[in-house]
């Protein structure tokens, strides 16, 4: 695999953060609003009264925050901070800095999401295979139309229906949050275990909902390839059935659906946002919330950002990943 | 491209090495079945060059995926028998066939279509053809023998670690024959193996198809539509029509007295380069399998049709120990 | 055309769906007094009884007549953002995919990028850049606004596929000029696929709609589907036992989700004959 296909896809990578660093600069300015002074405003409206004083206020920490200097230099001062992984002050939670409020959530969202996804998309996948072949056992039939059904709705939704049977009704797992509250945290295994209690919920209401899709998607692809010329003269070769599933139809097959899961994870990731919202589950997700809620610019605008060089990055691993499993890929000029 | 070989090849008087015995394969269609291969019978002698040629929907390829039982549904083989020396394949378990494949008939598929895997290296898609077949050899020996195949249908020893999308036309066709010889099978079925090639890699292909055969011992059944090829190529040739087999011959018989009237068209229609004139062809267009006509499935373009023609079916009857024909006429 | 919907079990189920929903819609905008969608209509809390058959809720909405009211406007978003996006979608997907050079590698590179940033939190930061209470038809374009990508991508691989086919090269050398073979050549032929791409498209906005007004980003008074699941939320409403506030949305989201994706595969078989065999 040649340097430059690497190079390539990383300036595409470079491409991204700059754009969502960008699109997060400008896009709010659009509105003209100053998330200084509303801000303001609305803690001054909080406290019932609004004094004189308060201009002089939002003219102070428009110094400090830098909002009274032109557009362009704002702007070049913006992408240099965020190039050094400043990403400003939290408006709502000063003095706290939005890296370090995004610094204590990623590892919950990581996590969760990490484990989820790959479970999801494994067992999905191993379980599309089957549903395709002919000689899988006939009960995993039965298994299709509910994933089916399953995989239509969003998962938060799913959330809120396992948060009420089994955490409300059947009182079996924790409603809310990473770990107990009270809990101290640190490695031991009580803890851990603790995060996991906690965790299952959450992780549940993704994996319930991905598996259908990645099965379903994995069996088309299946179907598609078992098609093809090659699966037949494997047939012809008296190649044995284990052979030809694995080596001459997932191979394959699996190729559309990695690209599947690089173009997904934008959706997995917007879908997580939510179930952590749902659940209290102190990740990403319910931080954006708690930022949007108590109308903290910097923060969203920090959350967003992260996300996107997140996810880029993630796209592009995989992108770099994709030419080891086809070999077709190098050969062609990308 | 000569004839000419140093043993006579299909002599009848040898036990034959596979023997179709009333082949009929149907495919279930939503308006009823549809009769691709209708009570077809010949038999191929050792070493023996047998070529079966149609037009498209003749059911030719049918007929070769017949043969390896690999008919799936919604086909279906209805009945008749398959014999390889004294096996009759129908008899088989379903992994006693899988292992004769390649192993006693192997198939020659359209290699520079899709033919090869894309993701599989070519040394690999040889080596998991021995491996399932119960060869067990050091990843030396297993290299070596590679190697020896891949020389042998005139390929480069480094074509093994290429991927086939890095090879031409030609040279893929020539992997799958390499694939389809690996096991020294009795019988090699090639199917239209040349369809997609230009004239010039199509002769190299033919050329090393013959040799390899002849090292092998093996006998060939070569389906296509080519007649020029079959003519340079096949010791006698099969003419399918409409899920028929309408003339058996030997080759020389067939292009000099064809006797049937759909083989002498086709002989006709054949471009000369001694007589000048306008192409023949044969007028009207070869019948759909489903929607086949009454009797003789060729009498609406037959030349020598009569009314007897479109109410009864001919039987085909032998003439001669290697020839056989379904005509009233004949 | 009725018997293939009878074999067409997708599309069937999908159309079963979405027709109760319709006729709730319709019956409920005839019979049911929508204003009582709005706070202090009717005592808090009350579990469904015959007066309020969906219950109430904590600020007094009588919760049959929100659904009545909320559900045509959830689906209106989706409807406009849809069309929008599949409209948008095609015009460049055509353009791409027929014109090629530039063009293609233009749309198809912001299409691609635009397809790794995830559309939520792209369509938070324009909602609350916008802050100061969205109406629902605000909430649609700023849905529409990304709702044009993913349908640009799969309609312009689908007329790749389509443009190596000889009817278009032989219209071509009859001397039709570029649109007049995108109007009557190619589109013809995508109509069932792009209409399938329609209703995903809908339902990615609708999905994307629900998501937003769930964090609160939405129009804060309509009583939209994904408004009254924020106030769940707010409420606190499954711990506290509440179980009619968030049944009511949550059956319909759920039968408009499945509506349209039966739908969809509904679709897609038959733009796609050869998914028809297969079990």
């Amino acid at each position: 695999m040649s340097l430059l296909y690497v190079a390539k896809r990383f300036g595409v990578f470079l491409l991204i953060v700059w754009l969502a660093a960008s699109l997060n600069f400008f896009l709010p300015k659009l509105s003209g609003q100053d998330p200084v002074e509303s801000k303001l405003m609305q803690e001054a409206s909080l406290g019932g009264y609004v004094h004189a004083g308060i201009e002089d206020m939002a003219k102070e920490y428009q110094h400090k925050f830098g909002l009274d200097r032109p557009l362009w230099a704002q702007y070049l001062a913006y992408l240099s901070d965020v190039s050094r992984g400043n990403l400003n002050f939290s408006i709502a939670n000063y003095p706290r800095t939005v890296a370090g409020m995004i610094r204590d959530a990623l590892p919950w969202t990581i996590g969760l999401l990490g484990l989820t996804t790959l479970f999801s998309f494994t067992a999905g996948t191993l379980l599309g295979a089957l549903l395709a072949w002919p000689g899988a056992p006939r009960w995993m039939r039965f298994i299709m139309p509910p994933l089916w059904a399953l995989h239509a709705i969003p998962f938060f939704l799913l959330g809120l229906v396992l948060m009420y049977v089994f955490a409300f009704q059947v009182q079996v797992l924790p409603i809310f949050g990473g770990y107990s509250a009270g809990a101290s945290t640190g490695f031991t295994v009580k803890f851990v275990l603790d995060v996991l209690r906690h965790a299952v919920l959450p992780a549940l209401s993704i994996v319930l909902v991905s598996i259908g899709g990645w099965a379903l998607a994995m069996r088309g692809m299946m179907v598609t390839t078992m098609g093809e010329d090659y699966v037949t003269f494997a047939e012809a070769k008296g190649l044995r059935s284990a052979t030809i599933f694995t080596r001459y139809c997932i191979r394959n097959a699996i190729l559309p659906q990695t690209t599947g899961l690089a173009l997904a994870l934008g959706q997995i990731l917007s879908g997580a946002v939510l179930v952590e919202v749902v659940f209290g589950y102190p990740g990403i997700g319910a931080l954006l919330f708690q930022a949007i809620e108590e109308n903290d610019f910097f923060l969203i605008q920090g959350i967003v950002f992260t996300v996107i060089v997140a996810l880029g990055f993630a796209t592009f691993l995989l992108d770099v990943l994709y030419p080891w499993l086809d070999p077709r890929i190098s050969y062609r000029r990308t | 491209m000569s004839n000419a070989a140093p043993t006579p090849r299909g002599q009848s008087n040898a036990a034959p090495v596979l023997r179709v015995e009333g082949l009929r394969v149907a495919y279930d269609h939503a308006r009823g079945p549809v009769r691709a291969v209708d009570d077809v019978s010949f038999s191929l002698s050792p070493h023996e060059r047998f070529g079966l040629a149609g037009e498209s929907g003749s059911g030719k390829s049918t007929m070769a995926l017949s043969i390896l039982r690999m008919i799936k549904p919604p086909g279906r083989i209805e009945g008749g028998e398959v014999w390889l020396e004294d096996i009759e394949l129908s008899q088989l378990a379903p992994d006693a066939m899988r292992r004769l494949r390649l192993a006693g008939i192997a198939m020659v598929p359209q290699g520079s279509m899709n033919s090869l895997n894309p993701v599989v290296r070519i040394r690999d898609q040889i080596g998991d053809a021995l491996a399932d077949h119960g060869t067990k050899l050091s990843r030396r020996a297993l290299a070596a023998r590679v190697r020896d195949l891949l020389v042998d249908v005139g390929l480069p020893p480094e074509t093994g670690d290429k991927y086939q999308h890095e090879l031409s036309g030609g040279m893929k066709q020539r992997a799958c024959i390499a694939i389809a010889i690996c096991l020294r099978p009795k019988v090699i079925i090639a199917d239209e193996p040349t369809s997609a090639l230009d004239v010039v890699v199509q002769r190299q292909v033919m050329e090393t198809l013959g040799r390899v055969q002849a090292e092998l011992g093996a006998a060939v059944i070569l389906v296509g539509h080519d007649m020029g090829l079959m003519a340079q190529f096949v010791d006698r040739l099969g003419i399918m029509y409409a899920g028929r087999l309408v003339e058996v011959a030997p080759i020389g018989e067939i292009i000099t007295a064809p006797r049937h009237p759909y083989t002498r068209l086709l002989i006709e229609s054949l471009p000369s380069l001694e007589k000048k004139g306008g192409l023949r062809g044969i007028p009207g267009l070869a019948p759909l399998l489903r929607d086949l006509p009454s009797g003789c499935a060729f009498h609406p373009r037959c030349p020598r049709a009569e009314a007897r023609c479109r109410l009864e079916k001919p039987a085909v009857r032998p003439i001669g120990p290697d020839a056989t024909v379904a005509c009233h006429f004949a | 055309m009725l018997g293939y919907i009878r074999r067409n079990a997708s599309l069937l189920i999908g159309v079963t769906l979405l027709g109760i929903l319709a006729i709730f819609m319709i019956v409920g905008a005839f019979t049911i007094d929508t204003d009582n969608a709005q706070p202090l209509s009717a005592p808090a809390l009350q579990p469904p009884s015959w007066d309020y058959p969906f219950g109430t809720d904590r600020q007094g909405r009588d919760l049959l007549a929100v659904m009545v009211a909320g559900t045509p406007l959830t689906l209106w978003v989706g409807f406009v953002a849809g069309i929008i996006g599949v409209g948008v979608g095609s015009v460049l997907a055509f353009t791409a995919a027929y014109y090629g050079g530039i063009a293609d590698t233009v749309i198809r590179s912001i299409a691609d990028i635009g397809l790794t940033i995830p559309g939520l939190l792209v369509l938070i930061i324009i909602a609350v850049s916008l802050k100061g209470s969205l109406t629902v038809n605000q909430m649609a374009i700023v849905v529409a606004s990304l709702a044009w990508l993913n349908p640009t991508r799969t309609i312009r691989s689908q007329v790749l596929t389509l443009r190596e086919r000889g009817y278009v090269e032989i219209a071509r050398l009859n001397g039709m000029s570029g649109p007049e073979i995108i109007l009557r050549e190619l589109m013809p032929n995508l109509l069932p696929y792009l209409s399938a791409t329609l209703v995903a498209s809908i339902s990615g906005a609708i999905l994307a709609a629900v998501g937003l007004e769930f964090l609160g980003l939405g129009p804060v008074d309509s009583p939209t589907l994904g408004m009254t699941l924020y106030w769940v939320q707010f409420n606190a409403a499954i711990i506290n036992g509440w179980w009619w506030w968030w049944t009511a949305p949550l059956v319909v989201i759920l039968m408009v989700f499945l509506g349209l994706f039966f739908l969809t595969v509904g679709l897609d078989e038959i733009a796609n004959p050869r998914l028809r065999r297969s079990a």
